[in-house]
């Protein structure tokens, strides 16, 4: 019996090799076998015909026989299948793909969002003001009075002798202190305009400003904010600096300059040699400005900076002509994604 | 501000080198922004002795010449009339490039070789003459760069002074802040005049009418100068800064602006009608000629300097053409005055007239530097034209100059900066600034800034100060105490931003025109004669013609952004722009001065819809654009929107487009633009463009979101096509079938358009399909076919339609 039993298994096996991929003889070789008919179910029942004493174990050899089989079975038609799969033919498989349509934002609109990004994660609210705005808020009540040589600073767009095209967004911080009481954490980015076009200007650009006034804000908490910044946007291992100098809204003021991110500080043609790239202007609120607004200056204090989104994007991006960005040509905007 | 490095340091000693002070002044507030060698052709030309000169084998009139410079030897061709042997000159290496543009290289004259080139002063700059080498003393070190050798080198820093620091537009006010930067001692010129003229008030008169617009006017009087050249160092000086030399009386009253910053002029006196000053304003309309030969149109508020008879210069800005020094001049009056800032800044504006005095005078000058600045003055005349000087000075000064006399608080100063810097700290700071410091008390200083440092009027002024010179490196990085303040919910801005995301998800490049257009780009859009865009706000100073008024529109910027890309090849655009649009006047608070600023968004498809020929590559058509308006309708979550035609603004093409409409509002159009204005534009494809107002859309947008369960029953479809002409609007039957309000009916959507020749020309059929659904359970086809058949009759009913 035992015999018979091994000779059965190895029949099996081997015309199951001879089937090879073959399904339908695949399935042949089950039915002889493992049918209801088959050899090997016709031996089980057999097994009652045996003396009680071999029962066991040619049971057990019988049950390894079937499941020895099944398993071979069952492999043999995984393969079968995976030849069908294989079967179907030759592919390339670098033509080109349907490429989803993906869109940009300008690239203006993304440097603007990643600096108030920043901010806000500081703490600071987003606000807006008007692009024609009154001269009182652009000027007089930044401390710029008619007549004063800092007008000079900046080429200004006249509607009327008392309507102009604002030229820094500084205005924003006027028109929010009139309406807020202090604490204050403001950032505002917007449109500027300035009659100036050439090379390094263009008449109209994009400024984000940003004003925090509170209780016994510090000179050390304006480096301090304005450091994180600078982290944050070109990165930790950036050097900053911070350089007298003047704005008639600021008392202190400092311009902030980053170690140069085309040579790292060596000197090139981008820093003009000096390391160091200029890319904001910041000071403490001149108590002049507090003044206008109504705030008493001996009370509180704070500071307000500004800086130029084009300036940002052109150091961040490696850019270096800055019509570019109102050329809007597509080969340019495409390569912001 | 330019200056050369060597003039300054005739008044402060340092060792430091030109970078160095670059880098000190820069980060005290003077931004150094170039540092030039000043004889950058220098470094390529040494002096050499000409050891032996040797004929040249094949020209007469050329000689070889061995030059050593101590170290080695050149071998040079030479064919100037003057070399001898012994003689020290300037030998040119190869490689150098002269002031001329010429570059000198190794070359072979005549089959001889010749290391560099000997040259003349001239060639080298260094003077006139041509005639020969310059032959330099016996003594001159060999072998050093020239400059080096002859004591000239020498370094041009050029400084952007801010409006504040009117007192460092001199040379000596730089070396006032070098001064106080290195801590070493400043040398003031020495001054001593010899008067022995007559005495000046027997010979001049000075009257001030007008003391507010002039405040102090000093003169003196020189007799008998003799008109010619400056001085070599003058003249090089004068250079340095970029002041072209004109002769020796009007190059000291440039020279004295340039060494201390106070603006000077040196009237002819004896063209000076009675030889008197009578300072007064013009009257309106008055003309001028000044001296630059312009003649000049005054204001009332214009300070003239007038003599006896008429005006003879306008003060502090220009002085006149009648009273000019000129070579026949014999006799000077010096004029040093303090003029009103404001009124000097105001003339200069309104006559477009700036020049190096207006520009000090506007930023203040010394007011009690104005008699040191006459006496230098007097000083250099007499060292350089000769002459008397009259005895004394006439010194009109009707409104003294008081110096403020300040309080600084220690403590206040350190919470401010948020450093701990010490009373005496501070004390030392303001001290080497030519402050006079007195300790009140232990928190308290009093300090009388100088009479220069016009800009220092507060407490905080002198903070300022104490940052800058003990330096801001020295403040600490500090982060301010955690404050968390309420924020208003700015949904405005939120939607604007989301809006933008939605529309690159889309495909979309967003772009950004400028704000200003021109007037004839709005005229293209072909508006009718009253509309207010074709109103806009006028620039009253614009750049050109091209940026002259405030958009009202964004479709021109888009027009010529399409326009530019296609100029370039780039054929299949997708561009939106949400800005602003300018209307003047429109729906705002009457007396508000301010225009109405509103966002509108701009979509624009030109060319395929797809980016590569192989897949999708049709051409965009009205339904491309129409579907960014429906899912734009959706972003906002409004409901009842129409397309009609007919609404659409003339710029859009009379067939191909709609207005779009929220209930009665119109918010904007869609379509093709208008192809005639196109061509105005210079484009010939096609352009289909969505243009909407986003302020009417933010006002009108839908509610919240709410959520509704999912369903749980199945639906039934039924389709339906009927037979309708071509220009039938579609979307009536969808609006016809949800009128009906049947609660079975969820939705309805087409889901074929068919043209054909059995169909009929001028025919299409449409294929709808409607969706019903009971909420609570399934439907039976039964119930579903008695619905259906119903509202198919209402539907023949109502449009007189047949079923296909």
């Amino acid at each position: 019996m035992k015999d018979k039993i091994n000779q059965i298994l190895e029949n099996a096996l081997n015309e199951l090799e001879s089937a090879s991929t073959d399904p339908k003889a695949i399935d042949t070789v089950r039915v002889k076998y493992l049918g209801r008919k088959g050899e090997l179910t016709s031996l089980f029942k057999q097994l009652g015909k045996l003396p009680p004493s071999d029962r066991p174990s040619v049971g057990k050899l019988l049950n390894e026989a079937r499941d020895k089989l099944e398993e071979a079975i069952e492999t043999a038609i995984k393969e079968a299948k995976q030849a069908v799969v294989k079967a179907v033919g030759k592919f390339d498989v670098t033509v080109p793909g349907r490429k989803p349509l993906v869109g940009r934002l300008h690239p203006i609109t993304q440097t603007a969002r990643e600096i108030c990004r920043i901010f806000t994660q500081m703490g600071f609210e987003v606000v807006e003001g008007p692009e024609i705005e009154l001269d009182y808020y652009n000027f007089e009540a930044l401390n710029i009075p008619k007549d004063h040589p800092a007008r000079d600073m900046q080429d200004t767009f006249y509607i009327s002798e008392d309507v102009v095209l604002r030229t820094h967004t500084s205005p924003i911080q006027i028109r929010v202190m009139e309406k807020r009481k202090p604490p204050i954490q403001i950032i505002a980015p917007g449109k500027a305009y300035r009659c100036d076009s050439d090379m390094t200007h263009t008449p109209m650009f994009h400024q984000v400003e940003g004003l925090m006034v509170g209780k016994d804000v510090s000179f050390a908490d304006l480096k301090g904010v304005l450091t994180i910044f600078v982290h944050q946007m070109f990165g930790a291992h950036v050097g900053v600096r911070f350089r007298p100098s003047f704005f008639p809204f600021t008392e202190p003021s400092a311009e902030v300059d980053i170690q140069c991110v085309i040579c790292n500080g060596e000197g090139c043609r981008v820093c003009s040699h000096t390391g160091w790239l200029e890319i904001l202007g910041s000071g403490m609120v001149d108590p002049a400005v507090f003044q206008m607004v109504g705030y008493d200056p001996e009370e509180v204090s704070g500071f307000a900076f500004g800086m130029g989104i084009e300036r940002i994007a052109m150091l961040k991006w490696g850019i270096d002509d800055l019509r570019l960005f109102f050329e809007n040509d597509l080969r340019f905007l495409d390569q912001f994604a | 501000m330019r200056f050369s490095f060597r003039w300054l340091k005739s008044y402060v000693e340092i060792d430091a080198d030109p970078k160095e002070v670059a880098e000190r002044l820069t980060m005290a507030g003077l931004e150094v922004e170039t540092v030039e060698d000043r004889y950058p052709h220098l470094k390529g030309v040494v002096a050499v002795k000409i050891t032996k000169i040797d004929k040249h084998p094949k020209a007469d009139k050329l000689q070889i010449c061995l030059c050593h410079d101590g170290s080695r030897e050149y071998r040079v061709v030479c064919g100037a009339p003057n070399v001898s042997e012994g003689i020290v000159v300037p030998l040119v290496l190869p490689g150098t490039i002269l002031p001329s543009g010429n570059r000198i290289q190794e070359v072979t004259i005549r089959g001889e070789r010749s290391h560099g080139m000997l040259t003349s002063e001239k060639e080298l700059e260094l003077g006139d003459d041509a005639s020969g080498l310059l032959i330099l003393p016996d003594d001159t070190p060999l072998g050093q760069p020239l400059d080096k050798a002859l004591g000239i080198e020498d370094y041009i820093l050029e400084v952007a002074i801010t409006p504040n620091r009117g007192d460092c537009l001199s040379v000596l006010g730089i070396a006032r802040e070098v001064s106080a930067l290195f801590g070493t001692a400043l040398k003031y010129p020495e001054i001593e005049l010899a008067e022995e003229g007559p005495s000046v008030f027997d010979v001049a008169q000075v009257v001030i009418e007008d003391a507010d617009k002039c405040p102090r006017y000093t003169a003196r009087v020189l007799f008998d100068v003799k008109i010619g050249p400056s001085p070599k160092w003058m003249r090089d000086r004068l250079e340095s800064a970029g002041v072209r030399s004109i002769n020796n009386i009007v190059d000291v009253t440039n020279y004295v602006m340039l060494e201390m910053g106070q603006p000077l002029h040196a009237f002819d006196y004896d063209r000076l009608t009675e030889h008197k000053i009578v300072v007064k304003c013009a009257h309106d309309g008055e003309r001028f000629v000044t001296l630059d030969g312009q003649e000049r149109t005054l204001f009332s508020d214009t300070l003239l300097i007038c003599d006896g008879g008429g005006p003879v210069a306008i003060g502090g800005v220009m002085g006149g053409e009648n009273s000019e020094i000129g070579e026949d001049t014999k006799h000077v009056l010096i004029e040093s005055a303090w003029f009103n800032p404001s009124s000097i800044r105001r003339t200069s504006k309104k006559l477009h007239l700036s020049t190096e005095s207006s520009y000090r005078f506007e930023r203040g000058v010394d007011p009690e530097g104005v008699v040191t600045a006459l006496n230098r003055a007097a000083q250099l005349m007499m060292e350089t034209a000769g002459g008397r000087l009259a005895k004394g000075i006439i010194d009109v000064y009707p409104r003294p100059y008081k110096r403020p006399v300040l309080n600084l608080r220690v403590g206040k100063t350190n919470t401010y900066l948020g450093t701990n810097f010490s009373r005496q700290e501070m004390a030392d700071a303001l001290t080497r600034l030519e402050m006079d410091v007195k300790v009140l008390d232990n928190d308290t200083l009093e300090v009388v800034p100088p009479s220069f440092r016009l800009d220092i009027t507060r407490e905080v002024d002198l903070t300022e100060e104490v940052a800058r010179i003990l330096g801001y490196d020295n403040i600490p990085t500090a982060h301010p105490q955690t404050v968390v303040l309420g924020h208003e919910k700015n949904e405005h801005l939120r939607l604007r931003d989301e809006l933008k995301n939605f529309l690159r998800g889309t495909g979309c490049r967003e772009i950004i025109t400028y704000s200003f257009i021109s007037q004839i780009s709005l005229k293209k859009l072909g508006l009718e004669q009253n509309d207010i865009r074709l109103n806009p706000i006028k620039l009253l100073n614009p750049l050109s013609e091209e940026q002259a008024v405030m958009r009202t529109s964004l479709v021109p910027g888009i027009l010529n952004i399409v326009r530019y890309n296609l100029d370039r090849e780039n054929e299949n655009l997708r561009f939106f722009e949400l800005s602003k649009v300018f209307i003047p006047e429109a729906g705002q608070n009457l007396g508000d001065p301010l225009p109405d600023e509103r966002f509108n968004l701009v979509v624009a498809l030109v060319g395929r819809r797809g980016q590569s020929e192989l897949y999708d590559y049709g051409p965009f058509d009205y339904t491309d654009i129409k579907g960014f308006a429906e899912a734009i309708m959706e972003f906002f979550r409004v409901s009842s929107v129409k397309y009609l035609p007919g609404e659409a603004d003339p710029y859009m093409d009379p067939v191909i487009s709609a207005g779009v409409f929220v209930g009665e509002e119109r918010v904007g159009v869609v379509g093709r633009i208008n192809p005639l204005v196109a061509e105005e534009f210079d484009i010939e494809e096609p352009v289909w463009l969505l243009e909407l107002d986003f302020e009417k859309l933010f006002k009108l947008r839908g509610p919240e979101i709410r959520f509704v369960p999912l369903p749980k029953y199945p639906f039934v479809a039924r389709d339906l096509a009927i037979v309708v002409d071509e220009e039938f609007p579609v979307q009536e039957v969808i609006d016809f079938l949800k009128g009906l309000n049947n609660p079975l009916l969820e939705r309805v959507e087409i889901f074929d358009i068919f043209r054909s020749d059995r169909i009929g020309k001028g025919k299409k059929s449409v294929g709808y399909r409607l969706i019903y659904r009971e909420r609570t359970r399934s439907l039976t086809d039964e119930e579903v076919n008695k619905i259906h058949d119903d509202i198919a009759r209402k539907l023949v009913e109502h449009f007189g339609v047949k079923f296909r």
